[in-house]
């Protein structure tokens, strides 16, 4: 009999192609995301060396950091650092042979997002790119993180990855969500309570009836922020839904391959005995709707709450708390719906999906956003864009006075147009709110996509539950 | 990759936690196609105004830090953001050693990827390391990868760990990839058998 063992150890062992005394291995990938912000110098090191890319037809190029979201993009793009990136990255996918969706393609769009939607991600697999934000596809039971440009580099040529095996840390969300509560709430939640550096050194699994109950959607926006909790990847065994989202997509397994295929992922769970090295255990009742109030994603609170005074804090945290209310332009004890706000920011790989268009949307729906605030929805693919319109949740956007733009990063990092300006104040559905992230002194607030559309009508901070919605889908 | 063996150097103190990749290189300097130029867009936003002009107390804008080559910081140096540009931007600046609590795990591997050596030690001694660097080019630190020690200004000396696998690879500047070449062989058994096994992916 074998040991129990973990999800994460059951695709490790399926991928270890190379193991040495100490423990450093070489572990297969089977599935390698590039974009233009971390791969040419990548691609330039293969060509001063000579070599080739091992599995071009395991690697997805698309751009998606630096590209514009207005219709004007076609044209070419204006920003000649940015055009450039590009440039090199159309170059590169030819000239290497790999799968490639240009700016040009409907398909195009975050490389997270069309990485799923596309049936690249699949359960079990090793997934890997140049972005931190590669634990999405843990959403799947994929084992899946960033790396750095000199390990896409070594990704390319030997489509393997020297790596030391990670800890196990299981993430259990107990019981049900309350009304108004989504995914976003869980994973910034969870943050909140362990902190930025919680999960370094650890792969998450995040499990429980709360995860469980949650759409595949919902599922890559709890994934997707692992990395903010310190853990290089999260990933949650895939079910009944993660089959059914996946199958007949275009790169799904077909015929008898599926049949072969889900018989091994319907092994894909950890094991009722396996051994974790942390344990974390979260109520699902408790969570409520939250929002971040500082320049971290730990500094979270419930919508209810107020802006924290740094004495509450010990250590070096009470300097950070110090510098970010600077930073942030907050007093001490101000409720945080109080906190009023210049723009919404509905987009990016944690939140871009169909389903966070429609949570906004619904409670957008027959409201105007508050004058002379700026509201911009960036769909995370072309494909969820074209499904947005065809759904009439872009006509609802627009009626309500968003832009409605074409897919992109946009405003999460603001390495395109999309940036804020010094001091402007951001309800934001991404992932980060990093001093300077989404444009040197902007402030950003994080949250889900149903809080920031009810922040884009009152022009505060908002607690959803003060707007009456729909039951969201299952 | 340069090799690091042994660095005599001036360490500069940055008592933040925290610091993510996001402030050791912004966003805008992630457009470039080479790995070099970056070290004077290090820090940018902390280190230079909305004009561009320099902010006289940034820690590396004084005169005693200005050749640095180690950085002193607090827990969860590195977090965020994966781009390799962090390290880059240490490198091209002249930081060789990153001496902190606790890293984050992508910056961590990226560092050791580019000559760099990040070193983990507990607070109180990274608090004697912040002591010492508080005095400037009047103090300097030898980190002595060979043996894993860093002797201060005043004689003491702080060992610390390192994965012996990497330690060999900084030691010697060895390129990754070209010892992961030599297990050619292994990848492709693998390959052969993991298409027999899951011929979907």
């Amino acid at each position: 009999m074998t040991a129990p063992k973990t999800l994460y150890d059951k695709i490790w062992d399926a991928h270890l192609a190379h193991e040495a005394e100490d423990g450093t291995s070489l572990l297969y990938i089977d599935r390698h995301l590039v974009h233009e912000v971390t791969s040419p110098q990548a691609f330039e090191g293969l060509r001063m060396a000579g070599r080739t890319v091992r599995a071009p037809e395991k690697t997805i190029a698309v751009p998606d950091h630096n590209v514009p979201t207005t219709e004007d993009r076609l044209g070419g793009i204006k920003n000649e650092e940015s055009r450039i990136q590009v440039e090199a990255l159309d170059t590169n996918a030819k000239e290497f042979g790999v799968h490639y969706y240009p700016v040009s393609d409907v398909r195009q769009g975050i490389v997270h997002i069309i990485g799923p939607e596309q049936g690249w991600t699949l359960p079990g697999m090793t997934i890997v790119c140049g972005d931190s934000h590669t634990a999405t596809h843990g959403a799947f039971g994929a084992l899946a993180h960033g790396i750095g440009t000199s390990e896409v580099e070594h990704v390319l040529a030997t489509q393997t990855l020297i790596q030391k095996k990670s800890k196990n840390m299981k993430v259990e969300i107990t019981g049900k969500l309350m009304p108004g509560v989504t995914a976003k709430d869980i994973t910034l939640s969870v943050i909140g309570h362990t902190g930025t550096a919680g999960g370094t050194g650890y792969v998450i699994e995040y499990c429980g009836e709360a995860i469980r109950d949650l759409s595949i959607e919902g599922r890559m926006t709890v994934c997707n922020m692992a990395i903010e909790g310190g853990a290089r990847a999260g990933l949650i065994a895939p079910d009944e839904k993660t089959f059914a989202y996946v199958k007949g997509r275009p790169h799904a397994p077909k015929g008898e391959d599926w049949d072969k295929a889900m018989e091994w992922w319907s092994t894909l769970y950890s094991d009722p005995d396996a051994h974790w090295d942390k344990v974390v255990t979260l109520r699902g009742e408790d969570i409520a709707p939250v929002v971040t109030w500082g320049t971290s994603p730990e500094d979270v609170l419930p919508i209810t709450g107020r802006v924290p005074d740094p004495s509450d804090f010990t250590g070096g945290k009470v300097d950070a708390a110090r510098r970010s209310l600077d930073y942030m332009g907050l007093k001490p004890g101000t409720p945080l719906s109080e906190i009023e706000i210049d723009t919404v920011f509905i987009g990016s790989c944690t939140n871009g999906r169909i389903e966070d268009l429609r949570a906004a949307a619904a409670i957008l729906k027959g409201h105007k956003i508050k004058p002379g605030l700026r509201g911009m929805v960036v769909p995370g693919s072309g494909l969820v864009r074209a499904q947005a319109e065809e759904e009439g949740l872009a006509d609802i956007f627009r009626d309500a006075g968003f832009e409605w733009r074409l897919a992109g990063c946009s405003m999460c990092l603001a390495m395109n147009p999309d940036q804020l300006a010094p001091g402007e104040r951001c309800a934001a559905t991404s992932n980060r709110n990093f001093e300077g992230r989404q444009g040197r002194g902007g402030r950003t607030h994080l949250m889900s996509p149903a809080m920031a559309a009810a922040a884009a009508i009152t022009g505060r901070l908002t607690d959803v539950r003060e707007f009456s919605r729909e039951p969201e889908p299952a | 990759m340069e090799k690091f063996d042994k660095l005599t150097g001036i360490a500069a103190p940055l008592p933040m936690m925290n610091v993510d990749t996001d402030m050791i290189i912004p966003k805008q300097f992630l457009k470039t196609i080479k790995r070099s130029g970056l070290g004077v867009n290090l820090f940018d936003e902390m280190r230079y105004d909305q004009d561009g002009n320099e902010i006289s107390d940034f820690v590396l804008n004084k005169p005693a830090y200005r050749n640095a080559q180690i950085l002193v910081a607090g827990d969860n140096f590195g977090c965020g953001s994966s781009r390799e540009h962090a390290p880059w931007a240490l490198l091209d600046f002249g930081i060789r050693v990153v001496i902190a609590p606790s890293f984050a795990d992508i910056f961590y591997n990226n560092c050791f990827k580019n000559g760099i050596l990040p070193i983990v030690l507990p607070q109180e001694d990274v608090d004697r390391l912040m002591d010492d660097a508080a005095r400037g080019a009047n103090a300097t630190v030898t980190v002595d990868l060979e043996n894993q020690t860093i002797s201060g200004p005043d004689g003491g000396t702080i060992a610390f760990d390192v994965d012996p696998f990497r330690k060999h690879c900084l030691l010697n500047g060895l390129d990754d990839i070209g010892l992961t070449l030599e297990k050619a062989a292994a990848i492709d058994a693998f390959e052969v058998q993991a298409a027999a096994a899951r011929p979907w992916v």
